[in-house]
């Protein structure tokens, strides 16, 4: 079996930084991650040169660049187009690779410490005809733009909130794109939750004048802007045909050919959850995140989080959380001490606070739509499953009272996704049925494989164990 | 749906999708060269078909079939790269919203 002295799950900006601090501070580092090209979802690349992507996407690509220039000459090895598909409390990882074209082979390797990097995913939220092709999320488009140079066209209509979505709003408009109206679930003015955070939100104004200015773009590229979007409706048979909503008391029809929805961001906790960490609810952000001491150590030893994973703070803060947990390995693992360690993290927590003293307002300025929580009944909310919302409810109004119950009694969860689109929405729906508040509602329990793999993959894995063992 | 930009000088790959030739760009995932393509449906399921929701592997909506050397069943067409000679299709999901009495 193959050995490490860190592991580090994830090519974004925390898994980098912490991957390259790590190898430079001496620790035996290796990083894995599932895409071909370091960078993560925020930084990712095609790994082409386009003049128009870089005058896109501007700083961030530049930035993202030197991160993964940074990385490469740490000295850490790097497993691309590879997945975890089981961690143990040994330290023990369970890896799938993937040649291109995505034929697997298994592997195993043994680390004393592992750092899971795993990021953010768009916050599903199931609303009538948003299993129809032709509705995605806002952030495949962009993914699609950073790493395939693809512009949306045709009848393009967005519609959520956070900043993302205005982000990849303005992004289609510059690269030569139209859209047919941008719905905003947030309230046109700002509420009173937000305006209270307001002062302690460090850079609260300049992100207050930039949503204004994103606004502002809109409207003077004749964009209709529609906020406070209620009941958001995807019309069409076989593909997407037309969005309705309501906003103003009015009731709205538009015929289109591409639906981008964005609610937010969450963190990816699979990982988290597979090793049985202990993880809170966080009532301002909507979601579960792993419980992290200051060093991103988890309550299970051997494994820390860095980055979105451990909770939504952006890809700054998360450059610098990866920092910290790197320097953490380094005292845990011989290289550095104690001291030492604290003496270089103490300007980065300084540098963390402030990376993230934005985030409540944002939270505050961009909620999830009341609509999430209360999916009609014929809505799926089991992708995967088929399985709708009057499902849901009805298997728990005869008594099941958590989502782990509701797997046996309805299969929901039990698709390839394995609960990651379903989740959040049967959390809710559940609380909803029992009148419990949704932090009391666990989520779902991961169980390995945490990635799908065919039985090839498997038989793959018990050939190399046994080839060892001669 | 989708247009490239103009200045995407990347080589041309061609690939066949249940008969259809897509020309695609190296590097491009499937599911990039599929939508590029116009082509939205990716996944038939007994609700209707399903396309590429995420683009980052963690919808598995964008389920496909990949045919010859290397290839498998309900590959995430998000997750692979497109080369020449590729061919693949729609991924069939049975699901439990089959209609009452098919289980």
């Amino acid at each position: 079996m193959k050995r490490t002295q860190l592991l580090v799950v994830g090519g974004g900006p925390a898994g980098l930084a912490a991957a390259a601090l790590a190898a430079q501070r001496g620790v035996e580092t290796m990083l894995v991650d599932e895409q071909p090209r370091p960078g993560g979802q925020i930084y990712r690349s095609g790994g082409f040169t386009s003049s128009t992507l870089d005058r896109l996407l501007g700083e961030s690509r530049r930035h993202g660049a030197e991160l993964v220039t940074a990385f490469e000459h740490s000295g850490a090895v790097y497993r691309p187009r590879t997945s975890v598909w089981h961690l143990d409390p040994d330290g023990e990882a369970g890896l799938l690779v993937r040649d291109a074209q995505g034929a697997g082979a298994s592997e195993t390797i043994r680390a004393e410490r592992i750092v899971l990097a795993t990021g953010a995913m768009e916050r599903p939220v199931a609303f009538a005809g948003w299993t129809l092709p032709g509705v995605m999320n806002a952030g495949a488009a962009q993914i699609l733009l950073k790493s395939s140079a693809l512009v949306p066209e045709g009848r393009v209509v967005l519609a959520g909130s956070g900043p993302l979505l205005l982000l990849v709003a303005t992004q289609i408009l510059e690269a030569g794109g139209r859209i047919a109206a941008l719905l905003e679930t947030a309230p046109r003015n700002m509420n009173a939750a937000a305006l209270r955070r307001l002062p302690r939100a460090g850079r609260g104004w300049r992100e207050i004048a930039r949503g204004i200015g994103f606004y502002r773009y809109l409207q003077r590229r004749g964009v209709p802007v529609h906020f406070d979007v209620d009941g958001l409706v995807a019309e069409g048979t076989g593909a997407l045909g037309a969005v309705c909503w309501q906003s103003g008391g009015v009731t709205h029809r538009l015929p289109a050919d591409l639906l981008l929805v964005h609610f937010g961001v969450i963190p990816v906790t699979h990982a988290t959850r597979a090793i049985g960490a202990d993880h809170v609810w966080d009532q301002a952000q909507q979601a579960w995140r792993p419980r992290l001491d200051e060093f991103g150590a988890t309550s299970v030893s051997r494994y820390a989080v860095a980055g979105d994973a451990g909770g939504i703070g952006g890809a700054q803060a998360a450059e610098v959380s990866g920092r910290l947990v790197a320097l953490d390995a380094a005292a845990r693992l011989g290289p550095m001490s104690r001291d030492e360690r604290d003496r270089l993290a103490a300007p980065l927590h300084k540098k963390w606070n402030a990376a993230t003293a934005v985030r409540p307002l944002l939270d505050a300025l961009y909620p999830p739509p009341a609509f999430a929580a209360d999916p009609a009944d014929d809505i799926v909310v089991c992708r995967c499953e088929g399985v709708t919302a009057a499902r849901i409810r009805e298997a728990a109004r005869r008594g099941c009272t958590g989502p782990n119950q509701l797997k046996a009694f309805t299969r929901c969860g039990m698709g390839p996704c394995q609960g990651r689109q379903c989740g959040p929405v049967v959390q809710a729906l559940i609380a909803a049925v029992h009148g419990r508040p949704i932090e009391t509602i666990p989520p779902m329990r991961v169980r390995p494989p945490l990635r799908a793999l065919s039985v090839g993959d498997l038989a793959r894995i018990a050939r190399a164990d046994s080839d060892e063992a001669y | 749906m989708f247009r490239r930009l103009p200045d995407d000088e990347r080589d041309r790959v061609v690939l066949t999708f249940e008969d259809e030739r897509i020309e695609a760009r190296r590097g491009d995932t499937l599911a990039a060269a599929l939508l590029a393509h116009g082509r939205m449906v990716t996944r038939e399921t007994a609700g209707g078909g399903r396309g590429p929701f995420c683009m980052m592997g963690v919808c598995f909506e964008c389920l496909v079939d990949v045919h010859g050397r290397g290839g498998g069943r309900g590959l995430q067409a998000c997750m692979i790269e497109v080369c020449d000679g590729m061919k693949a299709g729609r991924h069939r999901t049975q699901s439990s919203d089959e209609p009452e009495g098919a289980a």
